[in-house]
């Protein structure tokens, strides 16, 4: 039974109120600027922008600074917003192969054609606190080193293989097939591969990351390889219904993973390498990289593999990937629930009562048996 | 129209603002912003999914001799998305379309091109160059 309780209206303003000072902290220190955010916190900004499902960069930034820094908070106000807006419609598929490349690396070949390009990266550093950044004032940067750039085509590595019928075909629909949509229709199962990578690039970052890492350790047969990763900008183009054609908005930033797994083969299918799939808004290289691992993992059915582990189990995967649902969900129970936990107190006494007087019983009845037995 | 979507909104109202007085044009469609629902490719090459949405702001005018401008660009400026639909306009109407290419276009293109050579070569700075170590027990 549902009682209706009003109060707290009082306490929730001030509460809000105070929440406002707070998250301003001292006034004393300059307050953050949004370019400040987006500019200095560029892979906070790509967090919120992929598993709030939405890249607007200013947004993210706003986001994070209403949510004090707190990303999934941040990534629930970008949800919530994205509900005010009209869609205009989808764009045609980005195209990864012509991105401007800021960062490609392959952990398969070591001589592919376009080069290892590193870019901005924390890899290789060695994890020390730089206390030169502590200072007040950063100083002068020091201009990155340039190289005249070779102007050679940077093919996907999983292309390469191809050739040969060693790497696996990426599948291939009609054109004009359906493309499943969560945002349009509820998630059920079973679910393809399509709404599978739509669910896992709007995916919790720590949810995937640890997932995959269950696969490497045993729950789950994989041993990838990273064909490639990839990052840099990439130009999204949209049919204007009322033009007759497409036109270019601009660019985003997105990161891709194609990680390569190696395949025994099955009656159905010959030995070869498969492939599992990541991308992501932004430089979110390991959740990428473990959403291509996760990809993977989900395919087991359709390479006529066995279902051992966790990370394979499409709803357990897919249902508890959103972190917008998930802390919805854990966190309402910090709202009252009264009248829930009144009924259960009355049960858990009426139990306590009945287990006391059975054991009173049992002990009584063990008593008689021993007097009787002397 | 490529070349207006990926101006930023400061360069381009530089670029508007060389062109002086704005013609006289009446709004068919005000500046609006919405979602486009980006699509990836499975593996880079196969089916198309749905990857997540951006912000585009649109808006389509018409001039007094009658040319349509439409503007699509990625984010949420109105005065951008303004000013590319009046730019777009000018450039149909064959009068204006080489004081547009040369005044506007051809800048934005370059301010561009200029930031992406950079972001080349600072790149190509980072390009691995493996060596082998000579073995020493020969």
């Amino acid at each position: 039974m549902y009682v209706a309780v009003k109060g707290g209206e009082k306490a929730i303003r001030n509460a809000h109120q105070l929440l406002t000072k707070r998250r301003r902290g001292d006034t004393g220190v300059p307050a953050l600027t949004l370019d400040q955010i987006a500019e200095q916190l560029a892979i906070s900004v790509a967090r919120v922008m992929g598993e709030g499902s939405l890249y607007d960069e200013q947004l993210a930034a706003l986001a994070i600074k209403q949510a004090r820094g707190d990303l999934i908070e941040a990534a629930f106000l970008i949800r919530a917003y994205r509900t005010t807006l009209p869609r205009f419609g989808y764009s045609q598929p980005i195209d990864t192969g012509k991105m401007l490349v800021e960062r490609r690396i392959s952990a398969t070949y070591k001589d592919l054609p376009g080069g290892q390009l590193l870019g901005p990266t924390f890899d290789y550093s060695h994890r020390l606190l730089d206390f030169a950044l502590a200072a007040e004032a950063d100083g002068e940067i020091e201009a990155p080193v340039r190289r005249t750039p070779i102007d050679e085509p940077m093919p996907r590595v999983t292309d390469l293989l191809d050739d040969e019928g060693l790497m696996e075909a990426d599948p291939v629909s009609a054109e004009d097939a359906p493309v499943g949509d969560l945002t349009r229709e509820p998630l059920s199962f079973p679910a393809d591969r399509d709404l599978r990578l739509q669910n896992l690039a709007r995916g919790d970052e720590g949810f995937l990351l640890s997932l995959a890492y269950s696969s490497q350790r045993g729950y789950g047969r994989t041993h990838p390889f990273t064909g490639e990763i990839r990052y840099g900008a990439v130009e999204v183009e949209f049919f204007a219904e009322e033009l007759g054609f497409a036109v270019s908005l601009g660019t985003i930033k997105v990161t891709e993973c194609q990680m390569v797994n190696q395949f025994q083969g099955t009656a159905k299918s010959s030995p070869k390498f498969t492939r599992g799939y990541g991308l992501v808004f932004g430089q979110v290289e390991r959740k990428a990289m473990a959403m291509s691992m996760v990809d993977r993992a989900l395919r087991w059915e359709e390479l006529g593999e066995e279902q051992v582990a966790p990370v394979q189990d499409t709803e357990f995967v897919m249902s508890h990937s959103d972190n917008i649902q998930a802390t919805g969900f854990v966190e309402h129970l910090k709202l009252p629930h009264y009248v829930d936990f009144q009924a259960e107190l009355e049960l858990v006494r009426r139990m306590r009562g009945e287990w006391f007087a059975a054991r009173e019983a049992e002990e009584k009845a063990s008593r008689n048996q021993k007097e009787a037995a002397e | 129209m490529s070349v207006l979507a990926a101006a930023s909104p400061e360069d381009l109202a530089t670029a508007y603002d060389r062109l002086g007085t704005p013609p006289a044009y009446e709004m068919v469609r005000q500046p609006e912003t919405g979602l486009v629902m980006v699509r990836g490719r499975m593996g880079g090459t196969g089916s198309p999914f749905n990857l997540g949405e951006v912000t585009v702001t649109r808006c389509v005018v018409r001039l007094e001799s009658g040319e349509a401008g439409s503007s699509y660009c990625l984010g949420r400026h109105k005065q951008k998305a303004l000013q590319a639909a009046v730019i777009d306009a000018l450039w149909q109407r064959a009068d204006d379309r080489e004081r547009i290419e040369t005044e506007v276009v051809a800048p934005l293109a370059e301010i561009r091109t200029k930031a992406d050579e950079d972001l080349k070569a600072e790149t190509a700075a980072t390009k691995v160059d493996f060596f082998t170590m000579v073995r020493g027990d020969n």
